[in-house]
């Protein structure tokens, strides 16, 4: 059968601009894999990123994009969303955006249960800023803002943070087996419901500890383990394995997904007429709704 | 020279019930037909402290909250110990005679003291405290001769058909009042003709969300704050019908950020807020200049700095507005001058968003905001402009974003038009939204790219100058003192002016500024060259417009008159000010 979109069309002119060897490679590749295998409209694809690395992915697809400020990509994916939820919403950013500066809106956008499919290029270190500690950096690492006594702080775990705030579809991909990502990023956009696909991606720049090697020699794969996805109590069991139990294994894949909660679209009033963008202006009647000021 | 308005105050404590009574009251007076104006202080506590609303209502149209009562109702000592004095001579003071007590030496001449036990007369009708409020009103309603059936049909919007036996409670509650009033000496007779034409009454706010509705507003995000949240529960009780998402958000990033998604996704979008919650909007409402992404941001302001005093008045955050944002980026400032402006300035900053495809800040205040006004029936029938669309002429094949145009509009996209897919940056970009940023930055034609694209952005300026209302002067031609104003400051400015002419035959007018920015300076200048001695009066400490003006004109006021201490401007305030300019 012949598709109608080819992989390439879902590719800009623009080329990527990341360090060669980057991790967000892998992701983007991920991304246009899923998409493609989707066969998802251009048109109707919006991907919303914020500052950092990986916030450029949006310029080097071919769908729509907004390219925010920093922190900031999920509240403009969620006015975007809810101005038209036809659109297929995606969000890609880094662990400093999403999980640092913008944590509270992924909080919140998480237990809006919204059908946005997130993206983070979770690489434990700020990488455009040339090499500050980011919300994931390990304990201990030095880095440019921390050189003296390294990361005193304990890191964000945003799988366990996502199972407490209410997302539906929580998994982490690696860099290093686009396939897989590939799968996790098509299925999550397939959710209907927030989904969160943390994606271990390596800066080759400014971090030397969490490398393609020290992923390679420690991640596993939940799914070949028999992890039960339908269950949060052994989601959340998985999830604080890395990095607070210890750092020697790090499950990858679907730690937790539910079907059964509705999502923020299915509930707001409003939308129950049809997609904002498409109703039509000014008040039909405006002396019923004057009356009550009479 | 017979009266023709009548004012009426009531104070408590938070909680007592003054708010509403006064609502109920305003009411009451719209519906007799008498053109109203409310103020309501108060503080910002749920229980306790001490809060007063005054309603006036008069035969001709109504320019402020006035001064001096004819009537107070005093429901504790603290509020008899702080109005009694103002009651005007011939006025009256209704107070619950357990436990409050007048001071006679406090009060003006002949001001009838009507004590009645309130709280006792209630409870033989209802266990309900609040009651002895509508037993007060009664009395109210009685001194001024208003038409009893005001009084029922107000009870009756607000319990409705669902609890009949509490609205006839409050009738029986009401008539005792009266009853009390008409052994205690009757009415005040002050011979008012009620048309008893009812007159449509609503805040500030309230006209601001009408506006918007009438020109197709499709998105509201909001944060929770005084004096601003009153747009986001009416419009989160309403906006569902019309097919409008309203939104409480986590933070007023999140408020600001989400109407910027919804204004590029392709609905009219706005938001709303006060100076705390513009300051955490405004490096998101930058992107908005920089994406060039529509939306409308209405600012309401009250006292600063950081927290102030949240339920209190302010011109304060001007400078705010007009320095939003890191860089230069196109934006207008629209300043309402009462309820019908803030309707048609509304319904206007959506077509100036979409024809600029630019945020467009409405800036108001508590005074406007919140106060309740009479105004003249509301024509939704406003023009609706959506601007350049890509899609209206041009191909797919040639369309770039951020193409460079004369009048700096480039042909707009939404998400879900086949073959017109483009990335919106905030960082600087090229045409076709490529960024210059990251490895084109510095290089020669690259300069000259960043040049003309910011350029391109900065002459909507022209565009908005041209589309936005100009300047008015208002009043007579020939003025000994030419008045500089803005926003709500109108209303006992035009008071003022009217009364000193009247009282001491002194001409003044008033040049006042519909739109803030861009700045009409040409019309400005012109308008200024009859003026013999200007005084600039605003609701802050420097004189933030004042400045503006010298900036833009080089008019420097002959006198400034900053009013910073939270209450809103009186006629007298201004009155006293005009004429020791003139003395």
């Amino acid at each position: 059968m012949k598709l109608e979109f080819e992989m390439d069309t879902y590719k800009s002119e623009i080329k990527p601009t990341w360090c060669p060897g980057c991790g967000d490679f892998a992701v983007l590749r991920a991304l246009q894999t899923a998409i493609h295998a989707l066969q998802l409209e251009p048109w109707n694809l919006l991907i919303v990123s914020g500052i950092g690395c990986s916030s450029n992915l949006p310029h080097f697809l071919s769908t729509y994009g907004f390219h925010a400020i920093h922190g900031r990509a999920l509240p403009v994916a969620e006015g975007a969303k809810l101005a038209n939820p036809e659109l297929q919403v995606i969000v890609t950013g880094g662990d400093g955006d999403g999980y640092g500066i913008g944590v509270g809106h992924f909080i919140h956008a998480m237990r809006r249960n919204f059908d946005i499919t997130y993206l983070v290029m979770n690489n434990q270190i700020y990488g455009l800023t040339t090499g500050q500690a980011s919300p994931t950096s390990e304990k201990g690492m030095k880095t440019k803002s921390t050189p003296i006594e390294g990361v005193i702080e304990n890191p964000v775990d945003p799988i366990s943070l996502a199972l407490a705030s209410g997302a539906t579809y929580v998994a982490r991909a690696f860099s290093g087996d686009v396939k897989t990502m590939a799968e996790l990023v098509k299925n999550g956009i397939q959710h209907h419901g927030f989904a969160l696909i943390d994606c271990m991606s390596p800066c080759v720049t400014y971090n030397k500890i969490n490398t393609y090697d020290f992923f390679r020699e420690r991640v596993y794969d939940l799914q070949k383990e028999g992890h039960d996805s339908s269950d949060m109590k052994a989601a959340f069991a998985k999830a604080i394995e890395w990095p607070f139990v210890q750092r020697d294994r790090i499950p990858l894949g679907l730690f937790y997904r539910t079907e059964d909660v509705p999502t923020y679209e299915d509930l707001e009033p409003a939308l129950k007429k049809g997609p904002p963008v498409r109703q039509p202006l000014g008040v039909e009647n405006p002396d019923e709704l004057l009356r009550e000021f009479l | 020279m017979a009266k023709n308005d009548l004012v009426f105050r009531i104070g408590g404590a938070a909680g007592d019930g003054v708010s509403s009574t006064a609502e109920s009251f305003a009411k009451m007076s719209a519906r007799s037909g008498l053109h109203t104006w409310t103020y309501s202080s108060y503080q910002s506590v749920i229980r306790g402290g001490h809060v007063w609303t005054q309603i006036r209502g008069s035969l001709g149209p109504v320019l402020s909250h006035g001064v001096d009562p004819d009537v107070v109702v005093a429901l504790n000592q603290q509020s008899m110990d702080v109005h009694q004095g103002d009651v005007v001579e011939g006025g009256a003071i209704v107070y619950d005679t357990d436990g409050t007590k007048p001071d006679p030496a406090k009060l003006r001449r002949n001001v009838r003291l009507i004590g009645i036990p309130l709280r006792k007369k209630a409870q033989t009708l209802s266990p309900n405290a609040l009651m002895r409020n509508t037993v007060a009103l009664g009395a109210v309603v009685k001194l001024f001769d208003i038409d009893f059936r005001h009084v029922e049909s107000a009870f009756k919007d607000i319990w409705g058909d669902k609890k009949p036996e509490i609205v006839q409670q409050n009738i029986a509650a009401a008539k005792l009042g009266a009853e009390a009033v008409g052994q205690m000496g009757g009415s005040l007779n002050l011979g008012l003709p009620y048309s008893n034409e009812a007159k449509y009454l609503m805040t500030g706010n309230e006209a601001i969300c009408l506006g918007a509705l009438a020109a197709g507003v499709k998105f509201l995000a909001q944060y929770p704050m005084t004096p601003a949240s009153s747009i986001l529960h009416w419009m989160a009780s309403h906006g569902p019908k019309y097919g409008v998402v309203v939104k409480q958000v986590e933070d007023e990033l999140a408020a600001m950020n989400m109407t910027v998604g919804a204004g590029f996704a392709g609905v009219r979008a706005m938001t709303a807020t006060s100076g705390g919650g513009f300051c955490l909007m405004v490096e998101a409402i930058g992107q908005a200049g920089m994406t060039e992404t529509p939306l409308v941001a209405v600012l309401v302001q009250r006292s600063g700095p950081s927290t102030g005093l949240p339920t209190k008045t302010e011109q304060g955050d001007l400078n705010l507005a007009l320095g939003a944002g890191q860089g230069d980026w196109p934006r207008a400032i629209l300043a309402p001058r009462n309820p019908e402006e803030c309707f048609r300035q509304a319904a206007q900053a959506f077509n100036l968003a979409e024809i600029y495809q630019t945020p467009i800040i409405l800036i108001s205040d508590l005074y406007l905001g919140e106060g309740y006004r009479t105004v003249e029936k509301l024509d939704f029938n406003v023009p609706i402009v959506r601007g350049m669309m890509a899609a209206d002429g041009g191909t797919a094949k040639d369309f770039m974003r951020y193409r460079i145009t004369e009048s700096g509009v480039s042909p707009r996209a939404l998400p879900g038009m086949k073959g017109f897919q483009h990335v919106a940056a905030t960082d600087e970009h090229m045409e076709n939204s490529e960024l210059i940023s990251d490895v084109l930055a510095g290089l020669p034609e690259h300069v000259e790219e960043r040049r003309k694209m910011h350029a391109k952005r900065m002459r909507k300026l022209d565009g908005l100058r041209k589309d936005t209302p100009p300047p008015e002067l208002w009043g007579p031609k020939n003025a000994d003192l030419t008045l500089l104003i803005w926003g709500s400051t109108w209303g006992p400015a035009h008071e003022a002016i009217i009364q000193v002419d009247e009282t001491e035959g002194v001409k003044v007018n008033s040049l006042e500024f519909p739109t803030i920015f861009p700045f009409h300076a040409d019309q400005t200048e012109q308008l200024l060259r009859g003026a013999k001695q200007t005084l600039a009066v605003e609701g802050n400490y420097t004189g933030q417009f004042t400045r503006l003006l010298r900036a833009e004109t080089g008019h420097k006021a002959d006198r400034f008159y900053g009013k910073s201490d939270g209450e809103p401007f009186t006629w007298r305030d201004i009155a006293d000010h005009i004429l020791e300019a003139v003395a």
